[in-house]
């Protein structure tokens, strides 16, 4: 980790060109299959340890910083990496070697046409994620969001099925109508209020906007940063499952939700501050928001056959705990803010990889089919049985741990609307998905065992173990967490 | 020696270049002819740049004859952002003609073609250098005229009815500009700008003024294509030669756009509502109606060129509202956008050129599939789809940026909202194109089709490649906007 000429800003660097390495190898690679796959595993691997090295030295205290260039006056592409970043950039980019991994075993067992597109466009997402997650202000984190917002564009639609560009089209004009309209009038609002773009630990506002002028700017970016799902822009997400699994899997637990969460709760910590909202009151309406977001999108999921659209809206709820912890505005939530952002970013990818490895191995995609599947995938559905007791937020896996800090926050704020919202969806949860395993194990089984492919296989268990290890052993994340608003 | 008559030579070359292709009657000769006369025009454009930024205005009296008698060209920081825009993209429009036009037009026709393209290009020149109100209806009108031939040098037979339609108008503008300033001359006594500026500080309130103004506000709204006076723009756009629409949408309408802030801020004053007329609010109402109605109106459409065309309009729309905010920032912002948008326009256009090229048709529905066959043309199309919507990383993000931090400065929350909220239409005539091009199985089109040949590519890549790199970096281009937005508004020439 001390290689000479490999200071802080060349391994910055290093992040942002691995993934861009790898999308112009993919690209150059695709008439062979075998090599092109090894660019996209040894891009993430390479990614990952960068990002690894890149940990330790935040942990150890230091903020890499790095200047991209001078877009004009007020406008500078630069990178500076602070611990929120820091962890979501280590979630992403470990996710994604799991997910090339599942990738590879889907995109060959069920014969999907286009892949190298397909490759390539995952890759471009993974560096836009990684820009977003290290940008130093609004104008960069803006650039990488709708980077990323078009760079999946390609990857939702890649059925090409009427249905398919159907939802293509709900989900770029939503991400990118709403950003548009919302996100972008806020970041140049905020720069003319507070005369920079860049974070701050604290915020960059003061007291320079009243209550109202301060929930109506919170609101331009909740809803601006659509990618969070807080309903009524919601319904982009469970449109988008009709892509292949991996994409799902991308959509809802690599990359694209997370940044919309990310981007509010950066929002919320380095260009509000917690305190001044706090004081403030100006993000009472959201708790509102984000609870009726959470109970709403349960009761949606509990009606749902379809296992991925079930799934989708379970997403839909777990966005809005983030958003909801953000809204508390107090350290205790921020820090279950980050916490469950790590958490349900293992839990959803290995439920999106069982849903994906149902279809795979059986074509199965609706809960009332999936009578006794549990005995004959024990794998799949074991992995997936620890996801959804994650989602509901029981130990021993990940869940538990940020529902815990942001339900503390909650009681520690008085906020009962906040705790019922919790309660309430915890229970709905639990009657979402303990039918679907119950189904799965206790009834029997109508044919042999069969497993999906073996890469599909090892990268579902993969994040299972990581779902009950983040539980386990909490502590890289919660020390970063904890830094989150220390500085 | 040559240097002090830099201004004259930027018209002279061009001139003198249509009478030499005129004579050689010969296609290829033609051409060589145009490609050498823009290339040196592009060169005294840029040399004028420099003298400009480094020693301020530039003031040349044709023949020696003082201002009261004769004829003066001044050259400051907003004529040169213009001339360097129009020279550059002429230049780039005379690369890619020569294949484009040996498809489009009878080989006969070939030469004159290249004369036109050079007198248009003169006539714009000519509005930008010339400090004569009078000078600048004659150049209005060698550019109008040099522009009905080449529309109706189109191919298709409706590009007849499309130049008899812009020449209708064109002229009515015309003959509108001209009585407006024929009434300023009875005022005043003087045909030159900075005369009649002078002369007006004595005649506030003067009721010719305000008539003259609205003749010459709304003649001059005609040329530039202002909503709701644009209808002889799409089909002048769709049906004119590929390579005369490049230079046509890239330049012809930028130029009157400059004539419009010469006369609303230089002689009309910075306050832009003069007398009875409130020309501001008027201006900020119709550019919203043109961000808005064409636009969504080119979602509808079937033609890529009529989309591109009515995408026009309405990006126009973002250029007067930056006139009409009338402070540093939004009409820095307007200013930007009109560079900005001849160079994604001036590379959309060239791509469907290619398109038609390659494929013979422009009809959406006939192009499924194509960016399979030619994917670097596509994909030129591709940046500059994503530069009108204003994605960042693009060009056109940097303007519209500048443009919603003008209107917040003015105090127009709303207009901030409508600017961005009119970027969401370009997003789905973009998509729709986007869709079927890249989307669809290829049709039988595409399928036959190949890239198109370096010579169109070239030149496009040139422009779609600006649109990226002046999104990444975009000091240059803001710095000229800047400095153009300070002379208008009244700062240092």
């Amino acid at each position: 980790m001390t290689a000479p000429g490999f200071g802080d800003p060349q391994l910055l660097a290093l992040s942002l060109a691995l993934p861009a390495l790898a999308t112009l190898a993919i690209a150059l690679l695709g008439r062979w299959p075998n090599l092109r796959e090894t660019a996209t595993l040894l891009g993430a691997g390479l990614l990952f340890a960068t990002v690894m090295a890149l940990l330790a030295r935040v942990l150890a205290g230091a903020r890499p910083e790095l200047h991209l260039a001078s877009v004009a006056p007020g406008l500078e592409l630069a990178l500076r990496i602070d611990p929120l970043g820091m962890l979501f950039a280590a979630v992403a980019s470990t996710l994604w070697i799991v997910n090339s991994l599942y990738s590879i075993g889907y995109m060959r067992g069920n014969d999907e046409p286009r892949q190298t597109p397909f490759y390539a466009c995952f890759a471009i997402a993974i560096f836009a994620t990684m820009g977003l997650a290290f940008s130093g202000n609004l104008f960069t984190l803006f650039v990488f969001y709708e980077l990323l917002s078009l760079s999946t564009y390609p990857l939702v639609t890649h059925k090409r099925s009427p249905t398919a560009m159907r939802a293509g089209r709900v989900y770029l004009l939503t991400l990118i109508g709403a950003s548009m309209v919302l996100l972008l009038p806020a970041i140049v609002w905020t720069g003319m209020i507070a005369g920079t773009l860049d974070f701050r630990t604290g915020g960059i506002l003061g007291d320079k906007l009243g209550p109202v002028a301060l929930a109506l700017l919170l609101a331009m970016f909740v809803f601006g940063a659509a990618k969070a799902a807080v309903m009524p822009l919601h319904r982009w997400l469970p449109a988008a499952m009709v892509a292949p699994t991996p994409v799902s899997a991308l959509l809802h637990a690599v990359a694209v939700v997370k940044a919309g969460v990310f981007t509010i709760l950066k929002v919320v910590v380095s260009v509000f501050g917690i305190e001044t909202l706090a004081q403030s009151g100006a993000s009472q309406w959201l708790v509102y928001a984000a609870g009726f977001t959470i109970v709403a999108a349960s009761f949606v999921a509990l009606r749902a056959d379809d296992l991925k659209r079930r799934l989708a809206y379970s997403t839909v709820g777990q966005l809005s705990y983030v958003v909801l912890a953000a809204a508390l505005a107090s350290p205790v939530a921020v820090l279950g803010a980050a916490l469950h952002i790590a958490a349900h970013a293992v839990s959803k990818i290995t439920l999106f990889f069982g849903a994906g490895a149902v279809y795979t191995a059986e074509h199965v995609t609706k809960v009332s089919e999936m009578d006794g599947i549990g005995r004959r995938m024990p794998w799949t559905m074991g992995a997936f049985a620890i996801g959804a007791l994650s989602m509901i937020g029981l130990p021993p896996a990940a869940g538990f741990l940020g529902k815990w800090f942001i339900l503390d926050a909650a009681t520690g704020a008085t906020d009962w609307v906040a705790v019922a919202a919790i309660a309430l969806s915890t229970v709905l949860n639990a009657a979402y998905f303990l039918p679907i395993l119950i189904r799965a194990f206790l009834r029997p089984a109508n044919g042999p065992r069969k497993e999906a492919p073996l890469p599909m296989v090892i990268a579902l268990t993969a994040t299972a173990a990581g779902t009950v290890l983040l539980f386990l052993l909490p502590g890289v994340p919660y020390r970063l967490a904890s830094m989150i608003v220390g500085g | 020696m040559i240097a002090s008559h830099l201004p004259v030579l930027l018209i002279i070359v061009p001139l003198l270049g249509a009478v030499l292709a005129a004579l050689s009657r010969h296609g290829f000769v033609a051409w060589l002819v145009a490609l050498l006369a823009s290339a040196a025009t592009m060169a005294v454009a840029f040399a004028l740049l420099w003298r400009v930024q480094a020693e301020g205005l530039i003031s040349y009296r044709i023949g020696g004859w003082a201002p009261e008698l004769g004829i003066e060209y001044r050259i400051d920081a907003v004529s040169a952002f213009i001339v360097v825009l129009v020279s550059a993209i002429a230049f780039l429009t005379m690369i890619y003609a020569r294949r484009s036009v040996l498809a489009e037009i009878s080989a006969e026709r070939v030469a004159w073609f290249y004369t036109m393209l050079l007198l248009c290009v003169a006539g714009l020149l000519g509005i930008a250098a010339t400090g004569d109100a009078f000078n600048a209806f004659v150049f209005l009108e060698v550019s109008s005229l040099a522009t009905y031939t080449l529309i109706a040098l189109g191919r298709d037979r409706r590009a007849l009815v499309a130049a008899y339609q812009y020449l209708i108008v064109g002229t009515i503008g015309a003959t509108l500009y001209v009585i407006g300033v024929g009434l300023i001359y009875l005022s005043t006594g003087t045909l030159n700008i900075g005369l009649i500026v002078e002369r007006l500080a004595s005649l506030q309130g003067s009721r010719a003024l305000t008539v003259a103004e609205a003749f010459i506000v709304v003649g001059i709204a005609l040329k530039l294509a202002l909503f709701p006076l644009h209808a002889w723009l799409p089909n002048a756009y769709a049906y004119a030669p590929s390579a005369a629409t490049v230079l046509l949408a890239s330049t012809a309408t930028k130029v009157a756009v400059y004539l419009l802030a010469r006369y609303l801020f230089t002689v009309f004053g910075g306050d832009i509502d003069v007398g009875a007329i409130p020309i501001s609010a008027i201006l900020i109402g119709l550019s919203v109606a043109a961000m808005f109605i064409p636009s969504a109106a080119a979602i509808f459409q079937n033609d890529v060129k009529r989309i591109l065309a009515l995408s026009s309009v309405g990006q126009i729309g973002y250029i007067t509202l930056g006139l009409a905010l009338a402070n540093q920032t939004g009409l820095t912002g307007g200013l930007l956008h009109l560079f900005n948008h001849a160079l994604m326009k001036g590379a959309a256009f060239m791509a469907i050129g290619a398109v038609v090229y390659r494929a013979g048709t422009a009809r959406l529905d006939d192009l499924s599939g194509i960016g399979r066959t030619m994917p670097w043309t596509v994909a030129a199309l591709t940046i500059a789809g994503l530069a009108l919507i204003g994605v960042p990383g693009t060009s056109g993000f940097v303007s519209k940026y500048y443009l919603i931090l003008g209107a917040l400065e003015a105090g127009l929350g709303w207009l901030a909202i409508l600017i961005v909220a009119s970027s969401l239409l370009a997003v789905l005539y973009v998509g729709r194109i986007v869709e079927v091009v890249w989307f669809r199985e290829p049709a039988a089109v595409a399928r036959e089709c190949r890239e198109a040949p370096l010579e169109l590519l070239l030149p496009m890549w040139i422009l779609a490649g600006a649109t990226i790199w002046f999104g990444i970096d975009a000091e240059w281009p803001v710095g000229l906007a800047a400095s153009a937005a300070r002379v208008l508004l009244g700062g240092a020439p």
